[in-house]
C-alpha cells in the first residue's frame, strides 16, 4: 500500500481544513486524497462456530450462504427442466407424468430460476461478497440486518420447497401466476400450493429489502477514501442499479401477492370478475385480471434487468481484466446501466400486447421498448471494442465472456422482434418467446455467473480451479445451450404454442417432433455438464493449486486484501486509499501492464496515464 | 486459436440453419402479411448486426491473442466513435419500429364492413355466436348463462333474438371478408389463435376484447388456445372453416337463432313436464 496518510485518529483535524473548499487546490501534493469524514466501522467478530458460519454477520460468508442456497434451488430448477424436456421430447418414456405434474414443473422451474436462483445469486451472492471488497469497506453497513436478510431468504426457499409436499402439490399456474386460473380449481396446486408460493414470495421480498438497503447504503456511504462514484468497478455499478430497481419493483410483486392471497383466502375480488364454473356463479365480481398483469410486469420487467445489470457489470470487468485493456467508454457504460435501469420502468406492458389491455398502449410501449435497445447496443459495442487492440488471454473466464456476448446479442435481437408490437402478435405465447428469454436472461447471465465463478474462486477459496475441466464445462454448456435455444425460435415461427403438455397430431407439432427430441437430448447433456463444475470445485478444494495473491493481475480492491481469502474486516489495519479507476491496464510507460487502484500518482509519474 | 474457430463455426452454422431450415412459417392465410414482412426485415437488420458483432469479436480473438511482450492499446474513450454508433443504432431501431407501428395501427382499427363473431371461451372449449339479420349482437351477462341460453343473452334485448347460435366448436368464415373476433370468457384467460391467421388476443373474463383479420384462403384450420388456462390448456382446440360466399351462406342458413333455440328448449320443458305428469 502506498498511502502515506494515517487514517486512524488524525482525520478529524484534517477534515476541517479540507471542507473549506480552497485548500484542495493549494495542496501541492499530487497524491492527495480527501480524508474520511467519519471514523471506521466497528465490527462484531464471531465468537463461536455458529456465529462464524451460520448466523454470521460477515458479508463474505453471507454471500457464500446466498450463493450455495441459490445454487441448490438452481439444481432443483435444472432437474425440473429435465423432466419437462423428457415429456416434450420423449413422452413415451414419461408415462408417470400427468398434465398436472407437467404444469407444476413448468411453474416451479420458472419461478425458481428467475427469482430464487438468478436474483439471489447475483445480488445476494455476488453483491454481498464483492460490494464491500470492491468499494474498500470493512463490511456492509448493517451487518446484522444483512444476516437477517439471508435467513429470511432461506425461510422463503424452505416454504417454496415445502409446497412440493403439501396436498395438491405446488402451484401449476405458470410462473406469471395470472389470475383467475391461479386460484381456481382446474389449475394444479390451487389450494395449498399457491398459498405457499405467495407466502414464499412475500418473505423473499422482505428479506431482499433488508439486503438491498445494505447494498445501496454501503455503496453510497461506505466507500473508502478516493473511491469516487466514477472510479467504481462496473460490477458495483451494475449491482447498485439493479438493487435500486429491486427496491422499486419488488413492492409491486408484494402487493399483488398480498391481494391475491386475500382473493384466495377471504374471497375478495381484486383480480376476480364474475366467474362461472361448473355451471355455478362463484362468489366473486368486479375485479380485474389485467390489473394483476400490470402489477406483475411492473415488477417483472425491471426484474429482467435486476438480473441483467449485475451481469453487464461483471462481464465488463472480466473482459477488461482478461483483455488487459481498459473498458472502452467507461462513462458511457455507467450511463447506459443507469439509463437502462430507468427506462426499464416504462416498458412493462410489452409483455401484454395481446393481453386485452387497451390496444392503444401498444404504440407507447413499443416505442419505449425499442428505445432501450440503444443503450443496450452501446454496451455490446463497448465490450467488443474493449477486445479490439487488446492483449486477450483466451482462458476459461474469457471463454465464458465470449459466450455471453454471442448469446446476449442473439437474445437481444430476438427481443427487438418481440418488443415491436405487431411483430409480437404472431410470436407471443409461442416457443419463440421461450427461446428468446432463455437466451437473453437464462443462458447469457449464466455465462457471466460461470465466468465470475472461475474468476473469483481464487479469491474466495485461495485455490485455482482446473482450467482443463473448465474448458470442457464451457464448451459443452455453450454449444449445448446454443443448440437448444437457437433452433427453438423456429418452432415459434411454425406457431407451436408454449405451455402445451402434448400436441396430439396437430400439423404444427408433427414437423417438430424430431427437433424436440434433439433439444431434449441437448438439455440432458447441458444439465449434466454442470456437475463438471461441482466436481471441479470439490477437486480443487481438496488438491487444487494454491492461488497467488491477485492471480489475474487485476486492479480492483478485492485483490488487495490483507490475506487470501480475505478475513473479516477485509483490509487488515488500514483501509486502502484509491487514486484511480480500476481499468488502468497496459498504460504506456508503466512497468507492469496494470496499475492497481491503490497506486499513487507519484509512483507512476512517468507514464501516460489519464486522470480518472 | 481453437476457440475462435469454434465460435466462427457457430455463427456460420446459425446462418446456414436459417437458410436451410425446414421449420419456418406455416403458410399464411390472412391479410397480415405485413407482420411476416416486418419479421423478415427484422431478420435482415438484426441478423446482420448479430453476424457483424460476432465476426468482429472473433476477429479480435484471432488478432489480439495474448503475447507477453505486447501491450494493449490505452485509450479510455473515443467520443466520436461512440456518437456514430449511437446514431447508427438509433436509426436502425427507428427503421424497424416504424413498420411495426404502422401495422399495429391497422391491427387496432377494425374495418367498417367486418362481420362480428362472438367467441366465448371456457375451461376448456369454444362456442360461437353471430349477429342475425339486424347485424347486431344482443347484450349478455354471465349470470344469465343456462342450458337454454349458452351465451347469457339478456332476454329483454331485442337485438339478441335473431342472434345465430353455432352449436359446434368449429366456426365457418367467409373468404375475403374481414372478421372482427369478439372475445369473451366466463372463467379464466384464454386466447383464440389460428397460426395461419397470425393474429391473436386474450379473452379476459369480465370484459370483451377484440381483434380482426381477413381470411384469404379456403380451407380448414385448427384453433389453439394460446394463453395458459389450467390443466386442460393443451387440449383446448377448436376449428375454423373458411368457405366461399355461396358455401358460407348455405351453412349460415342451417344455423339456429337464439329465438329458435329458446323455443326448442321450451318445448322440451313442456314435453318433459307432460311426461312427469303422466
Amino acid at each position: 500500500m502506498s498511502d502515506e496518510y494515517d487514517n486512524n485518529k488524525s482525520y478529524q483535524a484534517q477534515s476541517s481544513e479540507v471542507m473549506d473548499g480552497s485548500t484542495g487546490s493549494v495542496n501541492p501534493d499530487i497524491d492527495y486524497v480527501r480524508p474520511s469524514e467519519v471514523g471506521e466501522q466497528e465490527l462484531y467478530h464471531p465468537h463461536s462456530f455458529i456465529e462464524k458460519w451460520i448466523f454470521c454477520q460477515d458479508a463474505k460468508v453471507i454471500g457464500v450462504q446466498y450463493f450455495l442456497t441459490a445454487v441448490f434451488t438452481g439444481v432443483v430448477g435444472l432437474i425440473l427442466s429435465w423432466l419437462m424436456r423428457l415429456q416434450l421430447g420423449f413422452p413415451e418414456l414419461a408415462g408417470f407424468m400427468t398434465a398436472e405434474h407437467y404444469y407444476q414443473f413448468v411453474t416451479m422451474h420458472g419461478m425458481i430460476m428467475v427469482v430464487y436462483f438468478l436474483t439471489a445469486l447475483f445480488l445476494g451472492g455476488f453483491g454481498n461478497y464483492l460490494i464491500p471488497l470492491m468499494v474498500g469497506a470493512r463490511d456492509m453497513v448493517f451487518p446484522y440486518v444483512n444476516m437477517l436478510s439471508f435467513w429470511m431468504f432461506f425461510v422463503a426457499v424452505a416454504v417454496l420447497m415445502a409446497s412440493f409436499f403439501v396436498p395438491g402439490g405446488p402451484t401449476g399456474a405458470g410462473w406469471t401466476l395470472y389470475p383467475p386460473q391461479t386460484i381456481l380449481e382446474g389449475t394444479p396446486g390451487a389450494g395449498m400450493g399457491i398459498l405457499l408460493m405467495l407466502i414464499s414470495l412475500s418473505l423473499f421480498v422482505i428479506g431482499f429489502t433488508m439486503g438491498g438497503l445494505n447494498y445501496m447504503i454501503t455503496i453510497l456511504q461506505a466507500r473508502t477514501r478516493g473511491m469516487t462514484l466514477m472510479r467504481m468497478p462496473l460490477t458495483v455499478w451494475g449491482i447498485f442499479t439493479a438493487t435500486v430497481l429491486a427496491m422499486l419493483a419488488f413492492p409491486a410483486l408484494l402487493v399483488s401477492a398480498i391481494m391475491m392471497t386475500l382473493d384466495k383466502v377471504l374471497q375478495t375480488s381484486f383480480f376476480m370478475p364474475t366467474i362461472l364454473k361448473a355451471g355455478e356463479v362463484l362468489e366473486y365480481g368486479g375485479g380485474s385480471p389485467i390489473l394483476f398483469q400490470h402489477l406483475f410486469w411492473f415488477f417483472g420487467h425491471p426484474e429482467v434487468y435486476i438480473v441483467a445489470l449485475p451481469a453487464f457489470g461483471i462481464v465488463s470487468d472480466l473482459i477488461s481484466v482478461h483483455a488487459r485493456k481498459n473498458i472502452f467508454g467507461y462513462r458511457m457504460m455507467v450511463w447506459a446501466i443507469v439509463g437502462i435501469g430507468a427506462l426499464s420502468f416504462f416498458v412493462w406492458a410489452h409483455h401484454m400486447y395481446v393481453s386485452g389491455m387497451n390496444p392503444w398502449f401498444g404504440f407507447f410501449f413499443a416505442t419505449t421498448t425499442l428505445i432501450i435497445a440503444v443503450p443496450t447496443a452501446m454496451k455490446v459495442y463497448n465490450w467488443i471494442l474493449t477486445l479490439w487492440r487488446g492483449n486477450i488471454r483466451i482462458n476459461v473466464v474469457m471463454l465464458w465472456c465470449l459466450g455471453f456476448i454471442v448469446t446476449f446479442v442473439n437474445g437481444g435481437i430476438t427481443g427487438i422482434f418481440l418488443g415491436n408490437v405487431s411483430v409480437d402478435v404472431p410470436l407471443s405465447d409461442t416457443y419463440f418467446v421461450i427461446a428468446h428469454f432463455h437466451m437473453v436472461m437464462g443462458i447469457a447471465p449464466l455465462m457471466v455467473i460461470m465466468g465470475a465463478v472461475y474468476h473469483w474462486f481464487p479469491l474466495v477459496a485461495g485455490k485455482m480451479l482446473d482450467e482443463g475441466l473448465g474448458k470442457w464445462h464451457f464448451w459443452i454448456t455453450f454449444l449445448g445451450a446454443y443448440s437448444i435455444y437457437f433452433p427453438m425460435h423456429y418452432l415459434g415461427f411454425i406457431g407451436v404454442p408454449r405451455r402445451y403438455f402434448e400436441m396430439y397430431d396437430s400439423p404444427y407439432m408433427t414437423s417438430a417432433v424430431g427437433m424436440n427430441e434433439f433439444i431434449s437430448i441437448a438439455a440432458f447433456i447441458v444439465g449434466a455438464a454442470q456437475f463438471i463444475l461441482i466436481f471441479n470445485i470439490i477437486k480443487t478444494l481438496k488438491t487444487g493449486k494454491k492461488a497467488e495473491q491477485n492471480p489475474w493481475k487485476a486492479n480492483s480492491l478485492e485483490w488487495y486484501t490483507s490475506t487470501v481469502p480475505p478475513e473479516h474486516g477485509n483490509f487488515g489495519d488500514r483501509l486502502p486509499v484509491v487514486h484511480r479507476w480500476p481499468y488502468d491496464f497496459s498504460v504506456p510507460g508503466a512497468k507492469e501492464d496494470y496499475i492497481p487502484q491503490t497506486t499513487a500518482p507519484s509512483e507512476v509519474i512517468h507514464t501516460e496515464v489519464e486522470k480518472t | 486459436m481453437h476457440a475462435g474457430i469454434i465460435f466462427l463455426l457457430v455463427i456460420v452454422g446459425s446462418v446456414l440453419f436459417h437458410i436451410f431450415t425446414p421449420w419456418y412459417w406455416t403458410d399464411i392465410a390472412s391479410n397480415w402479411k405485413g407482420m411476416d414482412d416486418t419479421i423478415t426485415l427484422t431478420f435482415w437488420v438484426g441478423g446482420g448486426v448479430f453476424v457483424a458483432v460476432c465476426l468482429f469479436m472473433i476477429y479480435c480473438v484471432f488478432r489480439y491473442q495474448h503475447k507477453e511482450d505486447r501491450r494493449a492499446e490505452y485509450k479510455p474513450e473515443d467520443k466520436k466513435l461512440e456518437k456514430i454508433l449511437t446514431w447508427a443504432t438509433t436509426l436502425g431501431v427507428a427503421a424497424l419500429l416504424a413498420p411495426g407501428l404502422i401495422i399495429w395501427n391497422q391491427y387496432v382499427n377494425v374495418p367498417k364492413n367486418a362481420i362480428e363473431v362472438d367467441v366465448m371461451a371456457w375451461q376448456w372449449g369454444w362456442q360461437y355466436r353471430l349477429p342475425g339479420k339486424d347485424g347486431k349482437l344482443g347484450t349478455t351477462q354471465v349470470r344469465n348463462i343456462a342450458d337454454n341460453n349458452p351465451f347469457g343473452i339478456n332476454p329483454d334485448d331485442p337485438f339478441g333474438k335473431d342472434d345465430i347460435m353455432v352449436e359446434s366448436d368449429v366456426i365457418n368464415l367467409e373468404n375475403n371478408r374481414p372478421v372482427k373476433i369478439l372475445l369473451r370468457s366466463v372463467d379464466v384467460l384464454h386466447n383464440w389463435y389460428v397460426p395461419q391467421f397470425r393474429a391473436k388476443m386474450d379473452a379476459v373474463p369480465g370484459t370483451v376484447t377484440f381483434y380482426w383479420f381477413e381470411p384469404n384462403k379456403v380451407g380448414e384450420y385448427e384453433v389453439l388456445c394460446a394463453e395458459y388456462c389450467g390443466v386442460g390448456h393443451y387440449a383446448m382446440r377448436g376449428g375454423v372453416e373458411v368457405q366461399d360466399k355461396a358455401d358460407y351462406e348455405a351453412w349460415l342458413g342451417e344455423q339456429e337463432t337464439f329465438e329458435q333455440l329458446s323455443a326448442r328448449y321450451e318445448k322440451l320443458n313442456v314435453d318433459g313436464n307432460k311426461l312427469a305428469k303422466k
